[in-house]
């Protein structure tokens, strides 16, 4: 072996560690007001919600000097367990759903966020009900940055002039008013389930937001709490209810070949086609921003509005459900703490509220851009009944199937005894 | 990315230091050793580096994953073959197991056939070297990527609308109607078809190299004899290349076993094209039932050992035919 290519090779060895050692010894020192150094940040968004995100924190890296290293995932689940069972974290991440969060706490890997947040001034700033779904065994390991309503009908309040049709007040009004476009020639309604890794997801909004309104809340808690099963009257009458809409060619713009292949994302455009496709579209709050980006110069209010999906049994009358964007800290970086402080303050979540598609868990924020957005938020606190979606309330295995199911129900509605019953038979392993 | 660039250096050169540095430590000691050791002594060192790789980087997981396989999702009791108890009474793996079939017999059948189609046909023109790397090119990349892509080809729009997926766009120019690829039944063909299109350049290559190594006086002794071109391939061709043939085959068996990327990016494993991989990726990913999903890996391993034996048998073979 030729002597000088070792010696090289030594040279480059130990000149690599050296620069490597430089690199360590420049970790940031605070000095004034900037903290600098970097921050992590593992979510579940893309495109313009990713880029709401940012600009949502850009003056905090103004502010700070923090650079936030952001990285969107649909398959968030994934991703994040690996890097968390890599011992590879992100400093901080959104957490799929509180069923995940509480996983993630009990072993131990998220920050008690009880000593980084202002407690006190947290429990003045945000509803009760949004603080206790991030917490486990009483510790505040998360935190909702953002919250969505669900269970808004979307339509065109041109259109529903033009056609001179009425705003449902019941669910019986709803179906007269599908079959009445129906028979039009029109298909009355927009569905679309893709979703990459978390196909089928926009259906169990749906199916939640039956249940909740026809059987109530107590049948809803012993549902996602693993209580009640599938087969039950009560879950597989919400199906059918569903059901009458997405099992019939006439109801659904395209069938199910559509609702199966088109992402959820696209799936309210062909409301805003001339003539429109379809007239109602359901969907959590955040599409608008889906809505506006698709076709530019909408205006909400005018082209787009919604009525809350209408009460199904007067007794549960005023019942809405919910979901938000948990956080939770995985890293204890000054940089990480910042952050988390920062997200959390009206000023901070006012951002991404002001550019569209999102609503604030935080009290202190009213500055909504337009009447839609004032709306969903006002539906949200004037709720009667109040719930978090269940699917991100059920353990994993119980998750991913109810997404499988959708999927398969749609495909094949005939064959609903057989998908209940292996959703029961998940429901009985994956509960412990 | 710049502040890597020093760990980079280090992961690619660190390894080969170590190595050499290893290789003369050994040849130093094995010097020191009586001369009638040597002999016994130097192989063992040279092969051991390779031997502890495989130990700890296959083995060692290996043994690892059947001892997970034996307890529960957290790993933290022992519960018996339940795991194994359960992936049994799961329809979806009945799916699984079928899909992975279908893959094995259509994946491995086309791509032979195209590739040994191709390097045939290819062998007999001038501009054979392009053409090769034309059918080459979709090997270079990510599986992924491919998956990405074929998905905007199988893309699917209502009858009526503007289709925006390539292959609807030319069925429906012909006035057919658009077809939902990925979600009617056949799906699983759809999706075989894309791994079909991104693996045949590397049989056409394989093949290509091996019908170039067939004595050209046997083809032109058997061309004099009378023998047509067809009893040419079926009595000297095909038969000279039969070793090349099960080489690939088997790389390609063990390929459809694998198979996960496209079935991942396509459909996610719904509408019944789930395969194994996928399983044990949600099992493990989705679900973090640790156990399910070493479960699911030793199905799949007992699936791909009898390849293997296959494989070494043939090799040891050859080896007695040197």
């Amino acid at each position: 072996m030729d002597n000088r290519f070792v010696r090289k090779i030594v040279t480059l060895v130990v000149l690599s560690l050296v620069v490597g050692a430089c690199q360590q010894a420049a970790t940031p020192t605070s000095s004034g007001g900037k903290i600098g150094g970097t921050v992590s940040v593992l979510a579940t968004w893309g495109g313009s919600e990713q880029e709401s995100f940012l600009a949502m924190v850009k003056p905090f890296e103004d502010q700070t000097g923090v650079k936030i290293q952001y990285e969107g995932t649909r398959d968030l689940n994934a991703v994040l367990t690996t890097r968390v069972q890599g011992g590879n974290p992100p400093d901080v991440a959104g957490l799929p759903g509180p069923g995940q969060m509480a996983q993630f706490a009990s072993s131990g890997k998220l920050i008690d966020l009880g000593n980084v947040l202002d407690m006190t001034a947290m429990k003045d700033q945000y509803p009760d009900a949004f603080l206790k779904l991030a917490q486990v065994n009483g510790k505040q390991v998360g935190i909702f940055i953002k919250a969505a309503l669900k269970g808004p009908i979307w339509y065109s309040p041109k259109q529903f002039t033009a056609k001179s049709y009425t705003v449902p007040k019941t669910w019986d009004d709803l179906t007269a008013l599908s079959n009445k476009i129906a028979s039009s020639g029109t298909t009355p309604w927009c569905v679309g389930l893709e979703a990459a890794a978390a196909s089928g997801w926009p259906g169990t909004d749906w199916i939640e937001d039956i249940v909740l309104r026809q059987s109530g809340p107590d049948a809803y808690d012993q549902w996602y709490q693993g209580k009640l099963k599938w087969t039950s009257t009560e879950i597989k009458k919400a199906w059918q209810t569903w059901g009458t809409i997405v099992a019939d060619p006439k109801m659904v713009f395209g069938g199910k070949s559509t609702i199966l292949t088109t992402n959820f994302g696209d799936s309210g455009t062909p409301m805003f086609s001339n003539p429109p496709k379809c007239y109602m579209h359901h969907q959590a709050s955040f599409i608008t921003d889906f809505f506006t980006k698709a076709v530019p110069g909408l205006k909400p209010g005018e082209d787009f509005a919604f009525f809350m999906t209408p009460d199904i049994d007067t007794k549960y009358a005023g019942a809405v459900t919910g979901s938000g964007d948990l956080f939770g800290m995985f890293k204890d970086t000054p940089q990480a703490r910042a952050l988390m402080k920062y997200l959390t303050t009206p000023e901070a979540q006012a951002i991404w509220v002001g550019r569209g598609g999102a609503l604030s868990p935080n009290k202190k924020v009213t500055t909504y851009p337009d009447a839609i957005s004032k709306q969903s938020a006002d539906a949200m606190t004037a709720a009667k009944i109040f719930r978090f979606d269940a699917s991100d309330l059920m353990p994993d295995a119980m998750n991913a199937a109810f997404w499988k199911a959708i999927l398969d129900y749609v495909n094949d509605p005939s064959k609903l005894d057989s998908i209940l019953a292996n959703l029961d038979k998940v429901q009985a392993d994956s509960y412990k | 990315m710049i502040d890597r660039i020093p760990q980079i250096a280090a992961a690619i050169v660190l390894p080969l230091a170590g190595l050499l540095g290893y290789i003369f430590v050994a040849e130093w000691l094995v010097g020191r050793t009586p001369a009638r050791m040597r002999p016994r002594l130097r192989p063992w060192l040279w092969v051991g580096p390779a031997l502890a790789f495989v130990g700890f980087f296959l083995v060692a997981p290996t043994i690892e994953t059947i001892w997970l396989s034996f307890k529960n999702a957290t790993s933290e009791a022992f519960v018996g073959v339940d795991n194994y108890v359960a992936i049994a009474s799961d329809a979806g793996v009945v799916i699984a197991i079928r899909n992975n079939v279908l893959w094995i017999v259509l994946f491995t059948g086309a791509v032979l056939l195209a590739g040994l189609l191709i390097a045939i046909l290819a062998d007999r023109v001038p501009y054979e070297s392009p053409a090769k790397s034309f059918i080459f090119l979709p090997q270079a990349m990510s599986f992924v990527a491919a998956g990405v892509i074929w998905k905007f080809m199988y893309a699917y729009q209502p009858p009526g609308i503007e289709q925006t997926g390539t292959l609807n766009a030319i069925v429906t120019t012909f006035g057919g109607e658009p077809h939902p690829w990925l979600i009617e039944p056949g799906n699983n063909v759809a999706l075989i078809a894309v791994a079909v299109w991104a693996w045949a350049g590397f049989a056409t290559v394989i093949l290509s190299a091996a019908l170039k190594g067939i004595p050209i006086e046997l083809l032109e002794a058997s061309r004099v004899d009378g023998a047509n071109e067809l009893t040419v391939f079926r009595r000297i061709t095909f038969p000279l290349l039969l070793p090349t043939i099960t080489v690939v085959a088997t790389t390609l068996i063990i390929f459809a076993l694998k198979a996960f990327d496209v079935v991942y990016v396509m459909t996610g494993g719904n509408f019944d094209t789930d395969v194994i991989a996928l399983r044990m990726y949600k099992e493990l990913f989705n679900v973090r039932n640790f156990g399910r999903a070493s479960a699911t890996a030793v199905v799949l391993l007992i699936g791909i050992i009898p390849v293997l034996l296959f494989n070494l048998r043939r090799f040891r073979s050859q080896e007695a035919i040197r």
